[in-house]
């Protein structure tokens, strides 16, 4: 009780001071009334003031009342000087903003542990084989049999937890032709045991719903697709759903925290491992192997013991395989197990961003540097003007440490109110990166709670911030000699060095933000005009799925119906679009040429598909409605190059060999040029491109269970069709469901998507570390104009010229600029290694990147040295000389 | 925090003796007291009186409160506390112990 009165006097001190007086008063009084001498009385209290002091002292924190003293007066200051607090508050703001969303991206794709039992304890297994080149290549997907030895080897050291990956799946709730999109995962039953979840609504799934192929059509929704799908309805369960072939039934909801094991997708669907077609094949990898170590166990031995396992399935495996060569076989086999801690999850978006993700956080570090030097030398220009204050200060007696903590409370402030502008950007920020990672059809879907890590962060951030900028300028203000200041000479030279040597590393800092931003847009650009060898321009896209398969007359009946639609200028039909991440790929046998190590890569197209592709067929024909597959094949030039060793293949054959040993026979009766395939990140693949019209071995015609149709429309908007379409084909025949529609432009966009935000991202920064630079050597040149103008005023006056000011003004800087300039180039240089992986058609140590920025600083320094030369050339001696 | 030095820990023994004989007093009051009950011997001063005082109120010693005066006037009064009665024991004690110390080192001599 007594301490916290003492703290509220603190923000009562007015009231305090009053009833200390009255009480002295009322002893006056008192003593007076016993017939005291009334000058004795007051004589023996001596000074009021300091008795006053003493007790007010005692009745309040004495260090409280000073924080509170420096409060005010900070608040006060910064007032004041409102230009100067708006900008310093402003930059600050925004680079701790920009650090903190970049820590928000960061803490929940790699850091935030899974909010599961034993997130700590939780591993992946994933496999690392050397390639063709001998540089390692890592996957983690396994088939469920090796999966299932591998668990029962581990039994007693860890239990293993199958996740498949989480896909997003067309799937209805009705039998109507209402297709939705949902993200189903398929995990082992003892994953929600395990890892210590409990049901909000019904049953999770346990080791019952795993124990057979495909005897549990059982479901479980995650509680995020539950509110976001079903309003929380707790009628939900029994509900039926439609996956694939199969009808789940929903047994159950999941907690509230659980969103699967994937950062950046939620999970709407669980499905037992089991359920999964592909869980008897050995030949298919569709799961993760998630691995919850028992405690105490050594991974090593363990790991050791996974492996030997894992190289037996595969060994056995590979004695089937007739259409590999066996050099490649021995390169497969030198595969190799690894146990990876995987406490957050795993997922494609930590491995498809953890790069860019990293370097975006040093772009945003370097632009908080820059600010801090910013408001660094603005403080100490401050500074400057206050010495005859801090002199006064120490004169009646402030120790340093009171003078420090003035300066570091006023900065604290400035700090405090950044960090709060801050927060409030950084709330936008994370969210808006977040819904630009993934296609817009498809976002990222990114928990991004703001609790205690985020906070704590942001303290931290805040703390560094002010000890960054606020601790010289309060340390040299603490060493301030009374004598010195207060005689009105200074030492400026000392301060302006340590202004000049901040100027330098913003520079050094800007110069690499500037260099990265470059290296960023020149990969943007050189991706998006990468020649693609179609025109995705107006092409819709109609994926279209037949659960139960359709001969391909039925599919191009189809197209003819789609053809007729009104804006519809061109139908066509393929196994998948391109561009689509889609591969389908094989050896290459050619009779009388041996074999080649590299793979061929397929997709299956109608006749027409490249008039509606528009692309050029430069010799021969394009498939009829009797071409098959097996049996003729359109190739393109890289394919020619490949494996024709360039000659004219018109007319010659060539065998897609299967790793089963079966071949498919091909002749080629077309050419076309090169195109992009799956990926605008690959380099140009040997394509052949089969007739949609397939046979399995037997000469039965294969039934197509999925397809896309491509529209090629004249209006300027194709996804205005989309509706009629979809109502279209659900008329003409109810065996189709069109499971999604969007254009080849977006497939095309889709492509870019990292790097085009990257890009933008840095190009902000860029723009925000120049701006900020820019505003830090205009300061501190006007600074060091407004110090000297006694000095250039003597100049002038004595004959001086408009070039020896400039260059007298100027030098210093200029010096500063040039070294902080060659030091970012240093640094630049020496990080663009690591950065190459997110580089596409640009080389890090070309000239013209290093010269670009550089030109860029140099005319932003010209710029924000002008007004500082001008003021100096303007300076009057006489005026100047008088006022002295 | 707390000084211990042998006339600031006699002015507190003090106050606190005369507040257990008489609670409710103004400081003047206790100011006259310690005068007339020492036989004018001892004074004790308004400067050193009052952040005594104050000091003894925060650490809980004694507790104060508004009375008002039939001039109009409020005046601050005083009056022990449990604390503040168990520290006058133990500050009696220590009283003793020391002042009879010190009376057998000058018998000594």
């Amino acid at each position: 009780m007594s301490l916290w009165s003492r703290i509220t006097y603190v923000f009562r001190g007015d009231r305090l001071n009053h009833e200390i007086d009255e009480e002295f008063a009322a002893h006056i009084e008192e003593a007076i009334a016993a017939g005291d001498d009334p000058a004795e009385v007051r004589r023996s209290f001596g000074s009021p003031l300091r008795l006053r002091e003493e007790s007010r002292d005692a009745r309040i924190v004495a260090w409280l009342d000073c924080l509170r003293a420096d409060v005010v007066f900070g608040w006060r200051l910064l007032l004041k000087r409102k230009v100067t607090t708006a900008a310093a508050v402003l930059s600050l703001a925004l680079a701790i903003g920009a650090c903190t969303s970049a820590f928000r991206l960061i803490d929940a794709l790699f850091l935030r542990p899974l909010p599961v039992a034993h997130a700590g304890r939780l591993n992946v297994l994933a496999i690392r084989i050397p390639d063709f080149n001998g540089t390692p290549l890592t996957f983690d997907t396994f088939a469920y049999p090796d999966f299932a030895l591998m668990r029962a080897a581990a039994q007693g050291q860890a239990e293993l937890i199958a996740a498949s990956l989480t896909s997003r799946t067309d799937l209805t709730y009705a039998t109507g032709n209402d297709m939705e999109k949902g993200y189903v995962q398929y995990v082992s039953g003892w994953m929600f045991d395990d890892f210590g979840l409990q049901p909000t609504l019904g049953r999770l799934l346990t080791a019952n719903d795993d124990r057979a192929p495909g005897v549990s059509p059982y479901a479980v929704l995650s509680y995020n697709y539950w509110t976001r799908r079903f309003g929380n309805d707790p009628g939900v369960l029994g509900r039926t759903v439609h996956i694939g072939s199969g009808i789940f039934q929903i047994v159950g909801v999941g907690p509230r925290s659980f969103t699967g094991t994937e950062p950046g997708t939620v999970t709407d669907i669980f499905l037992p491992a089991m359920m999964n077609p592909a869980v008897v094949r050995d030949d298919n990898s569709w799961l993760r192997t998630l691995v919850v170590v028992n405690p105490g166990v050594p991974i090593e031995p363990l790991r050791a013991k996974l492996d030997a396992v894992n190289l037996h399935f595969e060994t056995e495996r590979s004695k089937g395989w007739a259409g590999m060569s066996q050099h490649n076989i021995d390169m497969f086999l030198q595969l190799k197990l690894l146990i990876q801690p995987a406490a957050s999850g795993v997922s494609r978006l930590q491995d498809d961003y953890r790069r860019a993700l990293v370097w975006l956080g040093v772009l945003v570090l370097l632009v908080l540097l820059i600010a801090c030097a910013n408001v660094a030398n603005l403080m100490t220009a401050q500074a400057a003007s206050r010495t005859r204050e801090m002199a006064l200060r120490v004169s009646i007696g402030a120790g340093r440490a009171r003078l420090v903590q003035l300066v570091l409370v006023e900065n604290a402030m400035l700090a405090l109110f950044s960090a709060a502008l801050g927060a409030l950007f950084a709330w936008w920020a994370a969210p808006f990166v977040v819904s630009r990672i993934n296609p817009p059809d498809n976002p990222a879907q990114l928990v991004l709670p703001a609790d205690w890590r985020v906070l704590v962060f942001g303290l931290l951030l805040t703390l560094a911030v002010t000890l960054l900028f606020g601790l010289a300028p309060a340390l040299r203000a603490s060493s301030i000699q009374p004598v010195t200041a207060l005689k009105g000479g200074e030492e400026p030279h000392a301060k302006r060095r340590s202004m000049y040597a901040l100027i330098a590393a913003q520079v050094a800092f800007c110069f690499v933000v500037l260099f990265f931003a470059g290296l960023f847009v020149a990969t943007f650009r050189h991706l998006n005009s990468q020649p693609l060898g179609f025109e995705p321009h107006d092409l819709l896209l109609l994926e279209t799925v037949a659960p139960h398969g359709q001969p391909p007359e039925s599919w191009s009946q189809m197209a003819d119906t789609l053809r007729a639609v009104p804006g519809v200028k061109d139908v066509a039909i393929a196994g998948w679009p391109l561009l689509s991440h889609n591969k389908w790929s094989g050896n290459i046998g050619i009779p009388g040429i041996p074999r080649s190590e590299q793979w061929g890569y397929f997709i299956s197209t109608s006749p027409n598909w490249l008039g509606t592709m528009k692309m050029r067929l430069i010799e021969g024909r394009d498939f009829n409605s009797t071409d098959s597959f097996p049996g003729q094949a359109i190739v393109n030039q890289t394919f020619i190059k490949t494996f024709f060793n360039g000659a004219d293949p018109l007319g010659r054959t060539f065998e897609k060999v299967n790793p089963s040993g079966s071949r498919q026979l091909c002749q080629v009766i077309g050419v076309v040029p090169d195109a992009a395939y799956s990926s605008l990140h690959d380099p140009i693949l040997p394509v052949a491109y089969v007739p949609f019209r397939q046979f399995d071995s037997k000469g039965v015609p294969n039934p197509a269970g999925s397809g896309v149709f491509l529209l090629r429309t004249s209006g300027n908007n194709p996804l205005s069709l989309a509706p009629t379409l979809r109502r279209l084909v659900a008329q003409t025949n109810p065996a189709y469901r069109v499971s999604n529609v969007q254009t080849q432009q977006e497939l095309v966009d889709n492509q870019t998507i990292r790097e085009r935000l990257l890009a933008l991202l840095a190009l902000f920064f860029a723009a925000v570390a120049l701006l900020l630079a820019a505003i830090g050597l205009y300061g501190v040149l006007s600074y060091s104009v407004l110090q000297r103008e006694r000095e250039i005023g003597i100049r002038i006056a004595v004959g001086a010229r408009l070039g020896s000011i400039a260059r007298l003004v100027t030098t210093q800087i200029f010096v500063s600029v040039c070294i902080g300039a060659a030091a970012g180039i240093a640094l630049g240089m020496a990080s663009v290694r690591s950065v190459q992986t997110l580089l596409f058609g640009v080389k890090g140590s070309d000239p013209s990147m290093l010269i670009a920025p550089a030109l860029v600083l140099l005319a932003a320094a010209l710029l924000a040295a002008l007004p500082a030369v001008l003021r100096a050339a303007r300076i009057n001696p006489s005026i100047m000389l008088r006022a002295e | 925090m707390k000084k211990t030095d042998t006339m600031q820990g006699s002015l507190d023994l003090l106050v606190l003796k005369v507040l257990s004989r008489q609670p409710k007093l103004h400081g003047y009051a206790i100011m006259t007291a310690i005068k007339r009950t020492s036989g004018d011997v001892l004074n004790a001063e308004v400067g050193s009186l009052y952040p005594a005082l104050h000091r003894m109120e925060e650490s809980g010693l004694i507790r104060a409160e508004w009375a008002a005066k039939d001039t109009g006037r409020r005046t601050r009064i005083y009056q022990l506390t449990a604390a503040g009665k168990k520290q006058l024991a133990a500050e009696v004690t220590r009283w003793h112990t020391v002042s009879s110390a010190i009376n057998r080192v000058l018998q000594e001599a």
